[in-house]
């Protein structure tokens, strides 16, 4: 009891820290709004009743929280040697590409052959894609972050010329868009919601990046390369390969996100499969300090910040990415609030 | 045949380079200074789309100018006041400029989606005129930013490397500790290369939407904050060398444009990776050259005399 107790008390005292700058960052955001002629209260609460106020709004947080704590991963995995991976939007596109390509190009094989085999796509997907700016690192030839964040933009068109291209479904839907899925790729959803079989996919990585870290020798390797890269060379860890791997495990994650969207939403591939979950996953990990316990909280409140955004475009008439402004209102406050001292 | 395209890609690497080169000088300034502006991207998309919005209301695309200038340096001081005033990670910090300029130039531009504007006006010197290969392109027509482009990168060449204030903003980013030994104010100096950097981006993006496209579009910069980032390495934190840079990433998008709007068999969707693509490769090959070239404080922060 005052084991749990102990662990509990600072868990606490976190989420009222982040719920009171949250509550600064709304009614900064709520100034923006009045100041462009939008009503913020009406916002907020339309906000609040589509989300945490019935059943379903809440299933569709799930849905929302099912991509964000995977890219989330994905970032603090590598953040963990000290690596900044602003590339998860690029990677979500990948895993959601070679994902589809496993289920268009083996319609015929059954369930628990082809979902298994899309979902190891999918990882595959994002971790090739994040294993070309690794190796750029390790190699001390480009940094990591620049390179993510360029790859961001070639991922979805990669997915773009296939949509268009050989995928194009035949059907001569105006929409450009893959041919459906098998039912067999499709990740399961559950009582009449979107929420889908990805979602124990996402809790899972989180879970599995817990063990990787606190439990495993590669956690202490992992950490002992992000304290100081040059005294874990002299101790013999290979750094470089370490580089590579780490980004494209957390590559993966992204790359499962995108899988996710793909297999258990939308049962195509399409264009704009994310709006921003890759940079969303960054802030997330980023607030949480990388803590799994913190990101799966912050991934909640993200969901409903991104929430947010949708219904400023419903019923205020405000583009989806206004929400962006909230959202760097809270990193301001965060990264603001006392100015840090030498040598932290 | 040849002849038009060479002189297309030649008219349109000037025309997008533009907005590149004026984006770079100002991350130039601001990495001078010691400091990584990642969320150049954001200040482009501010720029754009204050500078959009502002023509489009008032008719004024001069107006619309002045604002975007104004809109960037802003910006960017916000961003100084986070990372100077209160030693906030330039990385996180740059990041968080980066979504505060998606979401605000998202704010600003969406009740113009579709308005028509009068863009800045454009004019050849009457003695290119005579020219045959000049009058029948748009080679030589240019809008004042344009013409503009190659004095101010020579005016930033100057103030970095020919003035006080430029030696001070250098010793910052080299040694914030030693130019404040000297006398210098760092935290001043640093706010004064961002606020310069910031103008310099507010223009690079009003380029975009005031000369380049007419219109704005979320996301309409693509990345181009980016690709200046990548193109102040492959300058050496050099204005003039930028120019050299500018052009040839204007060029890359230039023949992408000029190939699609030729029929090209490529699809568009491939040709459209070729700038981001380039960049990488770029800073692939002087990946091993660069580093003797950054200021050595870049990135870090400055912690005062205590």
């Amino acid at each position: 009891m005052a084991e749990t107790g102990r662990l509990a008390a600072p868990a606490v005292r976190a989420a009222l820290r982040y719920g009171a700058i949250t509550a600064v960052a709304l009614a900064a955001f709520a100034a923006v709004l009045l100041l462009a002629g939008k009503d913020p209260l009406r916002a907020y609460a339309d906000t609040f009743s589509y989300t945490l106020a019935n059943a379903y709004g809440f299933s569709e947080l799930l849905v929302r929280m099912t991509p964000l704590l995977l890219t989330a991963v994905a970032v603090a995995l590598p953040s963990r040697l000290g690596l900044i991976n602003v590339g998860g939007e690029g990677q979500l596109y990948m895993g959601a590409w070679l994902a589809s390509a496993g289920a268009l190009l083996f319609p015929g094989l059954p369930r628990w052959q082809l979902l298994p085999l899309v979902a190891l796509l999918g990882f595959a997907g994002g971790a090739l894609w994040a294993a070309i700016p690794g190796v750029l690192r390790a190699a001390r030839l480009v940094n990591e972050t620049i390179a993510t964040l360029l790859l961001n933009y070639v991922a979805p068109l990669i997915v773009s010329y296939f949509i268009f291209g050989p995928w194009r479904d035949a059907q001569g839907s105006a929409y450009p868009q893959s041919s459906a899925f098998a039912e067999a790729a499709r990740l399961p959803s559950f009582f009449d919601t979107r929420v889908h079989g990805g979602l124990f996919i996402a809790l899972g990585a989180l879970v599995a990046y817990w063990l990787i870290m606190e439990k495993t020798r590669w956690g202490v390797d992992m950490r002992a390369i992000g304290g100081n890269p040059e005294a874990a060379r002299r101790l013999g860890l290979p750094v470089a390969a370490w580089i590579v791997i780490a980004l494209a495990i957390g590559g993966g994650f992204a790359g499962l996100a995108g899988m996710g969207e793909a297999m258990g939403i939308h049962g195509r591939l399409r264009q704009g499969l994310s709006p921003g979950y890759g940079f969303t996953g960054f802030l997330i990990a980023w607030l949480a300090g990388g803590r799994p316990l913190g990101i799966l909280f912050m991934a909640f409140l993200f969901a409903i910040i991104t929430s947010a955004g949708d219904t400023l475009q419903i019923t205020q008439g405000l583009p989806y990415s206004a929400i962006n402004l909230l959202l760097a209102m809270i990193l301001f406050i965060v990264l603001a609030r006392r100015p840090r001292k030498a040598g932290k | 045949m040849t002849t038009p395209l060479i002189s297309g890609v030649l008219a349109g690497a000037i025309l997008s380079g533009t907005s590149l080169l004026y984006a770079t000088l100002g991350e130039t300034i601001v990495e001078r200074a010691g400091i990584v502006n990642l969320g150049l991207e954001g200040i482009l998309l501010i720029g754009a789309s204050t500078g959009f919005a502002t023509a489009a209301a008032t008719g004024s695309a001069w107006l619309g100018l002045l604002v975007a200038a104004l809109a960037g340096g802003l910006a960017n001081l916000l961003f100084g006041w986070l990372v100077v005033s209160r030693r906030a990670n330039q990385l996180a910090s740059g990041l968080a400029m980066m979504f505060f300029g998606f979401g605000l130039s998202a704010l600003v531009g969406t009740p113009y989606v579709g308005a028509v504007i009068k863009g800045l006006p454009k004019w050849r010197p009457a003695w290119l005129a005579p020219l045959p290969w000049v009058r029948n392109s748009t080679l030589f027509n240019y809008d004042l930013l344009t013409w503009m482009a190659l004095p101010v990168a020579v005016l930033v060449w100057w103030a970095l490397f020919r003035t006080r204030w430029g030696l001070g903003v250098r010793a910052v980013g080299e040694s914030p500790a030693a130019a404040f030994a000297a006398g210098r104010s760092p935290g001043l100096l640093q706010y004064q290369a961002l606020g310069a950097g910031g103008v310099l981006g507010g223009l690079a993006g009003a380029h975009l939407s005031l000369s380049l496209t007419l219109t704005w579009a979320e996301y309409m910069t693509a990345g181009r904050g980016f690709i200046a980032i990548a193109l102040v390495i492959f300058s050496k934190w050099h204005p003039l060398r930028a120019v050299a840079g500018a052009l040839l990433f204007g060029g890359a998008e230039a023949l992408q444009l000029q190939l699609q709007a030729r029929g090209s068999d490529f699809s568009p969707f491939l040709l459209e990776m070729f700038p981001y693509l380039l960049t990488i490769l770029v800073l692939l090959a002087w990946g091993g050259a660069r580093r003797l070239a950054a200021p050595a404080g870049l990135g870090r922060t400055f912690y005062g005399s205590e």
